[in-house]
This record gives structure tokens, C-alpha cells and sequence, in this order.
């Protein structure tokens, strides 16, 4: 279905491409990360759970530089991070919002063009004369752009304005416009929040999609079924502090992690009790 | 015929405000602060329309100084609206909306003071009592065009040409290219658009500077209508195109061009209200009267505000 080329993987398979070292963000008396510590490897699916408040869009933002961590650092395929979301970008993150942020009052199409701006060059006066760079980027921006959209199935949605496309759609653009980057991560935070079951079974799909094609994918999500489903690696964060990582099996299965989901169950209740005897006989 | 005539007069004065108003509207778009310095901006490109000609042999008409002069003033306007932005609105960018509002009053005041202790250094003109003669160009000013009856002003012409190739530009440059998405998405939201690689502080810059352009070709424009120059035009000039901002729904950049046209005509309709309310003494009344019940009525702007894009 998709012609999209595949960005052969740079990176050393065994370095890790992201790493987080002892990241703490701290706003005035309040720690909402303390001390995290967290790698993530090529191609992998890492999710990122915790209770609501635990901070894991707050550790999102300290590894995109939204936000500076006030101790600790992020190293990124090998750099340390600059504190700037453009140059974070330029090094090869991309991430998504838990509150949809497209530009509303744009195409789909357009929004993915945006997205390619930090790959392109074409200056103000080449665009005024139209300068044969102007006219060679735009077509291949054009060309990306669509099919990106083909790619996460908005193919046929192209000229319609963002705000009006329904909301999956809007979750799926924004998946777009971060491919759109280049990334060699992207980070998804809550891709299925207000989806309907057939809608988050597509979005599973598609982040797999995306896997294959040699990026790693870091997922904050609150449906527990889809998180491990999905994942390779689990991280579960609790009041700021990382309470357990590993397979989805050893987290799904903890009691601490039941313990701070208490009264929501990591699953179906049935199937969170049988796990959590099987986690206590196992350990 | 009189009412033809006086259509064209308003839409060439209006093309000059909507030369302005554009400025006005895409810094509001993107940064949320209504440059009152603008008007300054565009009284800085006229004098410097004005300092170009100055440096050739007094008396030079022709019709090649023309373009001269416009990049003179193009370069003086954009080179201040960057260096107020630089050092005086990018240091109050996350303060309080009020604080970067009165520094823009205080920018307009300084530019104006600044321009007036040049007066004094410009061999053979009057002092800061009187407006300095703009040159007169040949082609672009002189007799006015005569169409069975009706009087179009050569000048006023070259206005409305001047507004219809920079509208026509600049409707490309957001619309077409990868900097003016870029503007769009930043208006939109800025944070998202630096987290998509724009370096948001270059396209504030590419704002002012777009603006200022703008405003400089007006300024030209001004001086070859009006045939003078003088430190006070950015200040009324100044407010009118801020009113076309408004009237056309501030942030947009269509809105900007149709409310500078809408006040003109509105101004040139003004002559036609009988007894003493009428003629040029109340336009600026009309005017702004019409600002009040746009306000009142349509709050949002004839075209909707705050995207700088289509309407």
C-alpha cells in the first residue's frame, strides 16, 4: 500500500537512541520527575505508563526540550540534547500531543508540508523568483507530504482543513506531520485517547507500520490492553519516580503496578488477578 | 460621475492604507502585539526614498530612480523594523501583552524625534516647522490622467498598481512557499510550530521585515502623491491603517487589504454628507466612526480574525 521509502537506520543497532539520565524536573517545591533513568534501542516500542499525575507527559516534555530538566540530562543518538525543540527536531525526534495540536486552519496536506520544513532550505529570495531550488523542493515536499497521508491511510483527505476532519483522522495527521521530520524516534503521547476499539486497532497497526520501517516509538498510553499489546518494553512511572521497567509480561504482572492502578486494573479484572498470582509464584 | 470620482480617490487612498494595515496585521498574527511604531516604519521608508535621491545630482527625475528609491526605502524601513525588533519587543516577548503595547508608543515616539534631528543636516530644507518637498519623478507623477471626466491622478495610480503587485506577491509568499507556511503554522501555534523545526524567532523577524516593505512602498507612494515628506505622517497614516486592520479582522491578511480599501472609500464617500458634517474637515470622524460600529457590530473584523491565512 505505501511507497515509502525507508530511512536506513544510521545508528549502531546495540547503542541505545535515546537515554535518560537521572532526568528530574522539579516546578518550584513540586517534583513531578524525580531522578528517571530510561534507554530506548532502534526500533523498539517502548511504553510509558503510570497513573494520571504521574508525570509522564511532564518527562515527555523534558525529553523533547519543551521543557530543561532541572537535574540530569538526555542523550540522544549519541549527543546530548540542546534545550531547543528546533534542534531537537533537526536531530531526530518527533512527537505527538495528547491534546491534538495540528494547525487547524490548514489542509491536512499543508500540515504534513510544515512538518517538512526543518528537511528543506529554500530561502526567502529563491522563493520570490522562484528559483529552480524553490520549484524542485516544493514538488518533492509536495510528493512527501502525500505520501505520508497515504501512509497512515489519509490519502484521500488531502485538501481538507484539519479542523474538520474527524477526530481518529486528526490523531492519524499527527502521526503525519511527525514522520514528516524524519525522525529516528517518535514520541506518541496518548495516540489513542477517545478512539473507538476498530479505530485503536488501526493506530496498533500503524505504529507497528512505523517500527517496520526502522524508527523507535516511545508510547504514553492509558489503555492498558494496547500498551501490551504493542510494546516491547514497559516503563511504569508512579508519582515521578520509575516503579518498574520491563517486558510487558513482568510490568502486567507486578503488584505494584496493580497496587497504584488500583480500582482501574492493568486489564480486565479477571485477567489482572490470574496475572498478578502467576507474577507472585514467578518472583 | 462625481460619485466614480470620488470612488477612485478613495480607493487609491485606501490602497495606501492597505499598504500599511498589512504590516499591522501580520506582526499581530504571529506575535500578538499591535506595532504602534509601524506608522513610523512607513514614514522612515519615504525619507529614505528620499535620502537616495538626495545622493545623485539634485534634480534627477527620471524614471529610473524610481525602483532607487524604492529599495533606499525598503532597506531603511526594514533594517529599523528589525532593529526594534531585536531591541525592543524580543526582550518583552513573554512579558505582559501591556508592556510591549506602550514600548511600541515609546518606539514611535523615538522615531519620529529621531528622523526631526536630521531636519537640520539636509542642506537647502526648512526646518522641523515645515514638510520636506518629495521629488517629483517623471512618468509616475505630472499631469493627471483625464477619462471622460473623470481625473485620475498619476500617483494614485501608481498606488493602486503598487497595492495590487505586493497583495498579489505576498498572497503567493504565505500561501505557496515553505516560509510562509511556515508564518502560518507559527500564528497558529507557536509552540507546535518550533517543535516542528521553525525557528520561530527568524519567522517574527520575516514578519516585521515583510511588513516593513510594505510599509516603505507605501511611504514612496506617499511622497510622490502627497509631494512631501514629513517626520509626523507615520502617526495618522499610522492609526487609519491600523483601523483598516481592525475593520478587516486583525491577523488577516486579506482583511488587512479590503478594510484599507473599505476606509478609503468610505473617507472619498464622506464628501457626499450635506451641510458641515461633510468634506474632508469630518472624514477622519466618518472614519473612525466606522471603526466604532464595526467594533460594536462585528467584533471579529469584515473578514474574520487572527489566522493569517485564507478567509
Amino acid at each position: 500500500m505505501t511507497q515509502v521509502q525507508t530511512t536506513a537506520p544510521t545508528t549502531d543497532r546495540d547503542a541505545p537512541i535515546l537515554a535518560a539520565e537521572n532526568v528530574t524536573m522539579r516546578f518550584g517545591g513540586l517534583t513531578a520527575v524525580d531522578s528517571v533513568s530510561f534507554r530506548v534501542m532502534p526500533g523498539e516500542i517502548v511504553g510509558l505508563i503510570g497513573p494520571n499525575g504521574a508525570g509522564k507527559t511532564t518527562f515527555f516534555n523534558c525529553l523533547t526540550g519543551l521543557y530543561l530538566p532541572t537535574a540530569g540530562r538526555v542523550v540522544f543518538n549519541g549527543a546530548v540534547l540542546p534545550p531547543k525543540p528546533r534542534k531537537v527536531v533537526q536531530a531526530g525526534m518527533a512527537r505527538t500531543f495528547q491534546n491534538i495540536r495540528l494547525f487547524a486552519n490548514m489542509t491536512a496536506l499543508e500540515n504534513v508540508m510544515v512538518g517538512r520544513y526543518c528537511r528543506t532550505s529554500a530561502g526567502a529570495f529563491t522563493s520570490i523568483i522562484r528559483g529552480p531550488k524553490f520549484r524542485r523542493e516544493e514538488r518533492e515536499t509536495r510528493e512527501r507530504a502525500q505520501q505520508l497521508l497515504d501512509f497512515v491511510g489519509l490519502g484521500p483527505t488531502t485538501d481538507a482543513l484539519a479542523r474538520n476532519l474527524p477526530y481518529g483522522d486528526q490523531r492519524r495527521l499527527e502521526i503525519a506531520r511527525a514522520l514528516a521530520t524524519d525522525p529516528k524516534l517518535v514520541l506518541l503521547d496518548e495516540p489513542t485517547a477517545g478512539m473507538n476499539p476498530q479505530e485503536t486497532r488501526q493506530a496498533e497497526e500503524l505504529i507497528f507500520r512505523i517500527r517496520d520501517r526502522g524508527l523507535a516509538v516511545v508510547v504514553i498510553e492509558h489503555d492498558m490492553r494496547f500498551i501490551f499489546n504493542l510494546c516491547d518494553r514497559v516503563l511504569c512511572l508512579v508519582q515521578g519516580r520509575a516503579l518498574i521497567e520491563g517486558t510487558p509480561a513482568e510490568v502486567q504482572s507486578d503488584p505494584r503496578v496493580i497496587e497504584a492502578y488500583i480500582g482501574t486494573g492493568p486489564d480486565s479484572d479477571a485477567a489482572s488477578a490470574s496475572e498478578q498470582d502467576r507474577g507472585r509464584t514467578d518472583a | 460621475m462625481d460619485v466614480l470620482q470620488q470612488l477612485v480617490n478613495g480607493l487609491s487612498l485606501g490602497a495606501l492604507y492597505a499598504l500599511i494595515a498589512v504590516g499591522y496585521t501580520v506582526v499581530y498574527g504571529i506575535v500578538q502585539l499591535i506595532n504602534f511604531a509601524h506608522g513610523e516604519i512607513f514614514m522612515i521608508g519615504g525619507f529614505g526614498a528620499l535620502a537616495v535621491w538626495l545622493l545623485f545630482p539634485a534634480g534627477n527625475v527620471s524614471i529610473w530612480m524610481l525602483p532607487l528609491m524604492l529599495f533606499g526605502g525598503v532597506v531603511a524601513a526594514v533594517g529599523v523594523a528589525l532593529l526594534t525588533e531585536r531591541f525592543a519587543y524580543r526582550p518583552l516577548r513573554n512579558a505582559p501583552r501591556l508592556a510591549p503595547l506602550i514600548t511600541a508608543i515609546g518606539v514611535s515616539i523615538f522615531l519620529q524625534e529621531l528622523i526631526r534631528l536630521f531636519y537640520g543636516d539636509i542642506p537647502g530644507f526648512p526646518d522641523s516647522k515645515r514638510a520636506i518637498p518629495f521629488p517629483q519623478i517623471e512618468y509616475v507623477t505630472g499631469p493627471a490622467f483625464n477619462m471622460g471626466g473623470l481625473t485620475i491622478q498619476r500617483a494614485a495610480l501608481f498606488t493602486l498598481v503598487a497595492l495590487a503587485i505586493c497583495a498579489g506577491l505576498l498572497y503567493v509568499f504565505v500561501n505557496k512557499t515553505r516560509l510562509g507556511r511556515a508564518m502560518q503554522a507559527t500564528s497558529q501555534d507557536p509552540d507546535t510550530a518550533r517543535l516542528m523545526g521553525i525557528n520561530v524567532d527568524k519567522i517574527i523577524m520575516v514578519a516585521f521585515a515583510l511588513g516593513a516593505a510594505l510599509a516603505a512602498v507605501a511611504g514612496l507612494a506617499h511622497g510622490l502623491r502627497y509631494t512631501n515628506v514629513d517626520f509626523r505622517m507615520g502617526f495618522l497614516a499610522g492609526l487609519k491603517a491600523f483601523t483598516a486592520a481592525v475593520l478587516g479582522g486583525i491577523g488577516n491578511i486579506n482583511g488587512a487589504v479590503l478594510g484599507g480599501l473599505v476606509l478609503g472609500v468610505v473617507e472619498g464617500m464622506a464628501t457626499f454628507i450635506p451641510g458641515q458634517f461633510g468634506g474632508s474637515a469630518w472624514k477622519d470622524v466618518w472614519a473612525f466612526a466606522l471603526l466604532i460600529l464595526v467594533l460594536v457590530f462585528r467584533p471579529q473584523g469584515l473578514l474574520g480574525a487572527r489566522v493569517v491565512d485564507r478567509a
